[in-house]
């Protein structure tokens, strides 16, 4: 099901004109407004009128979060204050925050890509969802909040956290449709097991998990978890927020909605643009946002983009599950080694799973990598040796995946922190001050 | 006939012991019997209590992560030679021991010995035809 078919289903050299149309039209205005652009393009000997074709958009200039930072926090708007209806924020864990502005266009753009985004999971005017993506200055909650109410859902607005009223909610209302974080639907799914509750007895049909990488291993947990069926969604704030892409019932690849969000693959040492097909860092321009209109904004996630047509009918290329993010990845012994690898492992490994940490810390001159898992009813055993057995059997698997021997220790349950939003994926102790 | 053993899996952090202790003796359990497996990281504490359901139910509530555990409970005579006994007859019929440990009656002059091992119904049944008294929860919870 679409929620609108011209468009998601348009002709691709039709896609194509109009996406060079647009810009065209946004790098135009953006030199005229924006003295941030205008400088980098002056920089570089480029003039608005060089775009001819998608083709020579290859050597525009890129940006990044620093210059999110250095633009902090109105800098980058093309329009005016006055025409700003809303702002948003990342959190910015690491000096400033990214700020996104809205123009009412820009809103109403959003509603009608996650409309499109829930539409990929069948979601129609009869569903209950329950949004529990935070509210706030963050975008997951309003975001999909919107989307919801521009197909005629009944939203739940239950933000992020209080666990055991989310469940309540779930049972009471007939929640059929659940917008959270990958790591926040497992553990509401623990709530639920304390609770006592069957979650099958639950009205779930489909969930929207997104902002976090997560493996295909974590879906498969969540799916028999919660009994639904997880859909990926992509989306960063300063491209707009969720609503970016959109997973479809195929689960194959994220549909990206490209006649707004125009996506490119570059190799993340050079910059070069790379074939559909190649993996490497995902590039976003923004081609009809009014506010806040980012060119080539560098987004540090890796991926690639699927080459084929999708069954479902929709022509925008789909873009893989994001494995890595660039600056995620973790320089072990000098081995490069990304997060995800170690939890592809340990999502495989049923003693394992699902609450785990990764710590990387430095002992002298050596750096060790330490994971830590839960250990659970189902598992223990009141003999060491069944238990040495487990830990052996991840080390063992992790050593195999990624080269590196892991210390692996098992620790009492609940002793690793349960995310409400994002999860930590890895604590890496080298980086932080010594107390 | 088995008696109950509870196993609680501890991570061997300073004081951890102590709180499966408190727990224990906020809800009225009187612990009879306890060895303490450990390795570098980790340590499963093995109890054998008068009231196991009670017991299992109140360290669950403090999310600690607890097993029962099927084992034997043999009476010996407390004096040189009684656990050798035990063990010759067991080793007769090849039957091997996980682990082992032993507390001495107040009331008899028997030593209770506490055994895991893999065929347990076969192991009674080995030690009742050589004589050896083996306890029930019932006789436990009298102790």
């Amino acid at each position: 099901m679409y929620w609108n078919e011209k468009e998601e289903c348009v002709p691709i050299e039709q896609m194509r004109r109009r996406q060079l149309k647009n810009l065209q039209k946004t790098v135009a205005r953006l030199y005229k407004r924006v003295p941030f652009y205008r400088r980098r393009m002056d920089e570089k000997g480029i003039k608005p009128a060089d775009i001819r074709t998608l083709d020579d958009f290859r050597t525009f200039p890129f940006t990044d979060k620093d210059d999110m930072r250095e633009g902090y926090p109105f800098g980058l708007f093309a329009t005016p204050l006055e025409e700003v209806v809303r702002i948003h924020s990342s959190s910015g864990t690491t000096g400033k925050p990214v700020v996104a502005g809205y123009t009412k266009a820009d809103i109403a753009l959003w509603a009608e890509t996650i409309a499109r985004t829930l539409r990929c999971g069948d979601v129609t005017a009869r569903d209950i969802v329950q949004v529990a993506y935070g509210y706030g200055l963050f975008t997951g909650g309003l975001g999909l909040h919107y989307g919801a109410e521009l197909i005629g859902t009944t939203v739940v607005p239950m933000s992020g956290g209080n666990n055991k009223r989310q469940i309540m909610i779930m049972q009471d209302f007939g929640t059929t449709v659940l917008c959270c974080t990958p790591s926040y639907a497992l553990a509401l799914a623990e709530t639920a097991v304390e609770m006592g509750v069957d979650t099958r007895a639950l009205r779930l049909r489909v969930g929207f998990f997104g902002a976090e990488p997560w493996p295909e291993e974590m879906r498969a947990a969540i799916e028999q978890r919660l009994n639904l069926k997880a859909i990926d969604i992509y989306g960063l704030t300063e491209v707009i927020g969720p609503g970016v892409a959109s997973e479809c019932l195929e689960q194959y690849g994220m549909h990206i909605f490209e006649d707004h969000f125009y996506p490119e693959i570059v190799n993340p040492d050079t910059g070069e643009v790379l074939p559909d097909g190649e993996r490497g860092e995902l590039v976003f321009t923004c081609l009809t946002k009014e506010a806040f209109p980012l060119l080539r904004y560098r987004t540090r996630d890796i991926t690639r983009l699927i080459p084929g047509a999708c069954p479902c009918g929709r022509t925008f290329r789909r873009m893989e599950k994001v494995s890595d993010r660039t600056d995620d990845m973790l320089i072990i012994r000098g081995t490069n080694v990304f997060p995800s690898q170690i939890e592809t492992v340990l999502f495989g490994i049923e003693e394992a799973e699902p609450h785990f940490q990764i710590i990387v810390k430095r002992e002298g001159p050596l750096d060790e990598l330490e994971v830590l898992f839960e250990v659970d009813e189902a598992h223990f055993s009141d003999e060491v040796k069944v238990l040495q057995a487990i830990e052996h059997k991840v080390a063992r698997e992790i050593e195999s995946a990624i080269g590196l021997r892991a210390a692996v220790r098992l620790v009492e349950p609940k002793t690793i922190e349960r995310s409400m939003g994002k999860r930590k994926r890895v604590t890496d102790l080298r980086k932080e001050p010594k107390p | 006939m088995k008696i109950t053993q509870l196993s609680v899996f501890l991570e061997n952090t300073a004081g951890r012991l102590r709180e499966v202790t408190g727990i224990l003796r906020d809800a009225g359990i009187n612990i009879r019997a306890l060895s303490l497996a450990e390795t570098t990281d980790f340590g499963i504490l093995r109890i054998i209590v008068n009231d196991p359901q009670k017991a299992m139910q109140a360290l669950r509530q403090a999310h600690f992560t607890v097993r029962e555990t099927p084992i034997l409970a043999v009476e010996v005579p407390d004096r040189p030679g009684g656990l050798h006994s035990l063990l010759e007859a067991l080793a007769k019929e090849n039957m091997n021991i996980e682990y082992v440990y032993a507390f001495v009656e107040k009331r008899t002059d028997n030593a209770l010995i506490v055994i895991r091992v893999e065929q347990p119904d076969r192991a009674i049944e080995v030690l009742q035809k050589g004589g050896f008294n083996v306890l029930g929860n019932k006789d436990i919870g009298s102790l």
